[in-house]
């Protein structure tokens, strides 16, 4: 099995003495969507900035695509396109010279890049900016011109930290679109992200790290498995006047016509929809209450921290 | 998508990235500082205009000659120098830590370039910088005076050695800086007196034992001095010993900029 990240020991100290990694190991396999999922100061941003060169690691060992980032970093970065959190590129310059800059800065000759460029800026729709000042672009383009960037050398391994923060649904969608799009061609992908139903939707592999340390590692199918109960919430048609009682299941009334039932692993939900309609309880709509990973990870983050 | 694919396969198959990385800073700070040429190529040579005017001129008919030259010839090679030397400082620590201060510098960071390509890219965009104002200060003084030149060799050497020597100090300057006022405390309080005091404008055999002993500390005395050899003939110092000091200054300040760049300093975590 090869993998795209290997994560052995990874130890940051900073020189304030906080230890923001405290020997964390970590494998992504090529080919994955690999969530990295934790608390503000759980440490995401530091691994993030240990793998592309802007955070000097104390202790441990890291291979991004087999490549020791000790002996061959240079190897290493041509492999890894990064998308950070914050934007950092020269708001002075216009969108489509950053791309051609970053596109040199790997080596790539103008020549060569602009029809690259051309590609992935009407890809992500921003082709009419090309000429526009970058910080001209409004919220949801600059993050997409971030993506844009990470992209320009075509990486094997992907980083995204937080890329669809403060952009609007429509526009999230359209980049988990995009960016299973890019995994199904095969470059690996590290997501961090706030929006766990993004982790969940995307994600096959989930790792959630808090104060420094990885509490989880597995896929999100299995991990989603060990929630015990999930809370539904069921649109009734008609309003009701009391709770139904439903024999093995938790019932509550939350509005006259919002009923929600916990089921707990191993429980059918036929049972509830049989139990409803022998009462003449019309259900027009269901969902679950909470997003299942954020459940899982408020109790696994908040039994570790206390 | 088949067109894609190529670019992709090349993509994986580029060599060593350091030649196209290295012309692209070039490309960056060249353009960088040509976008605001008002606050970049302008003001020099409004400066320069100036001092020629008042020292020259004004009090220049007062002093007479210096060194057996006319005073306004006898400064035009310093002025030269003193633009040299602001501008080449001034670009490569303004760029940098404005590259910091916007974060942008991780662009490089994160990249597979050495931090070799890094640092000549930004010295080499001081350099051009200083050449390009070098050059307008010298035909603002032909306005003014005839300048023949000496040693054409000295000149050319003088310039670059001088500029590139300024670029990596200025670069040192924008590692450390974290504040913008951190960028101007150098040249404000470092750099323009030094130059005063360095020769541009009076010979140091004009002062006093002690005094013109002390004045030999300052390297900019020699870069003064050389230049002035180049342009006019005559030098206040041993023109061997000013190569020897700038071109030891010069490998020394590389070495320390590279040992910052490496470390991370002021960059990385």
């Amino acid at each position: 099995m090869s993998y795209a990240l290997e994560i052995k020991g990874l130890k940051k100290t900073y020189d304030n003495g906080f230890e923001a990694l405290k020997g964390i190991d970590l494998a992504v396999e090529e080919g994955d969507f690999f969530a990295l999922l934790g608390p503000n100061g759980a440490g995401k941003s530091t691994t993030i900035g240990v793998l592309c060169s802007l955070v000097n690691k104390t202790a441990g060992q890291v291979h991004v695509m087999g490549y020791d980032i000790d002996t061959d970093f240079s190897m290493a970065k041509r492999r890894v396109g990064v998308v950070p959190q914050e934007f950092n590129f020269n708001q002075f310059e216009k969108t489509q010279n950053i791309l051609i800059n970053t596109a040199g800065y790997h080596g790539i000759p103008r020549a060569e890049a602009l029809p690259r460029i051309e590609h992935y800026l009407k890809r992500l729709g921003l082709w009419e900016k090309k000429d526009n000042p970058s910080r001209a672009l409004s919220g949801g383009m600059k993050r997409r011109l971030l993506i844009a960037r990470a992209l320009i050398h075509q990486p094997d391994l992907l980083i995204l930290d937080e890329p669809t923060a403060g952009v609007d649904i429509e526009l999230r969608r359209g980049m988990w679109d995009f960016l299973k799009e890019i995994n199904d061609q095969g470059t690996t992908i590290i997501l961090t992200t706030h929006y766990l139903e993004e982790a969940e939707a995307l994600c096959r592999n989930v790792s959630i790290i808090n104060n420094g340390e990885i509490i989880a590692n597995s896929s999100t199918r299995d991990l989603l498995a060990t929630l015990n109960t999930v809370t539904f919430v069921c649109d009734l048609a008609d309003p009701l006047t009391e709770v139904p009682i439903i024999e093995g299941y938790e019932c509550l009334l939350a509005s006259p016509q919002t009923l929600e039932v916990e089921v707990d692993q191993g429980q059918s939900l036929n049972a509830v929809f049989s139990a409803l309609s022998s009462r003449n309880v019309s259900v027009t709509s269901m969902r679950t209450k909470t997003n299942r990973l954020e459940e899982l990870f408020v109790t696994m983050t908040s039994g570790s921290n206390g | 998508m088949s067109q894609l694919a190529n670019y992709e396969q090349t993509a994986k198959n580029f060599g060593n990235p350091n030649w196209v990385a290295y012309k692209t800073i070039v490309r960056t700070e060249i353009r960088r500082f040509a976008r605001i040429w008002v606050q970049t190529l302008i003001p020099p040579a409004i400066t320069m205009m100036l001092y020629f005017i008042i020292f020259g001129t004004l009090i220049g008919r007062r002093i007479g000659d210096m060194g057996g030259f006319d005073y306004m010839a006898y400064i035009v090679p310093g002025l030269i120098m003193m633009s040299v030397v602001t501008n080449s400082y001034t670009n490569v620590s303004s760029s940098f830590f404005g590259a910091k201060f916007g974060r942008f510098v991780e662009e490089m960071l994160v990249s597979p370039i050495s931090n070799q390509t890094i640092l000549l890219g930004y010295v080499t965009g001081g350099v051009a910088r200083a050449l390009l104002v070098a050059i307008i200060v010298t035909l603002v003084s032909l306005f003014f005076t005839r300048l023949l030149i000496h040693d054409i060799f000295a000149v050319i050497s003088i310039t670059i050695l001088t500029s590139v020597l300024f670029s990596l100090l200025g670069f040192i300057n924008g590692v450390y800086a974290t504040r913008f006022d951190d960028i101007s405390i150098i040249p404000t309080f470092v750099l323009t007196p030094l130059t005063y005091l360095g020769g541009v404008f009076f010979s140091i055999d004009l002062l006093p034992e002690f005094w013109a002993s002390v004045a030999q500390l300052n390297p900019i005395l020699y870069v003064v001095n050389a230049f002035r050899f180049g342009i006019l003939g005559i030098s206040d110092v041993s023109l061997v010993y000013a190569y020897g000091i700038l071109i030891s200054v010069t490998i020394l300040s590389y070495l320390v900029a590279l040992h910052l760049l490496s470390k991370g300093a002021g960059v990385r975590s």
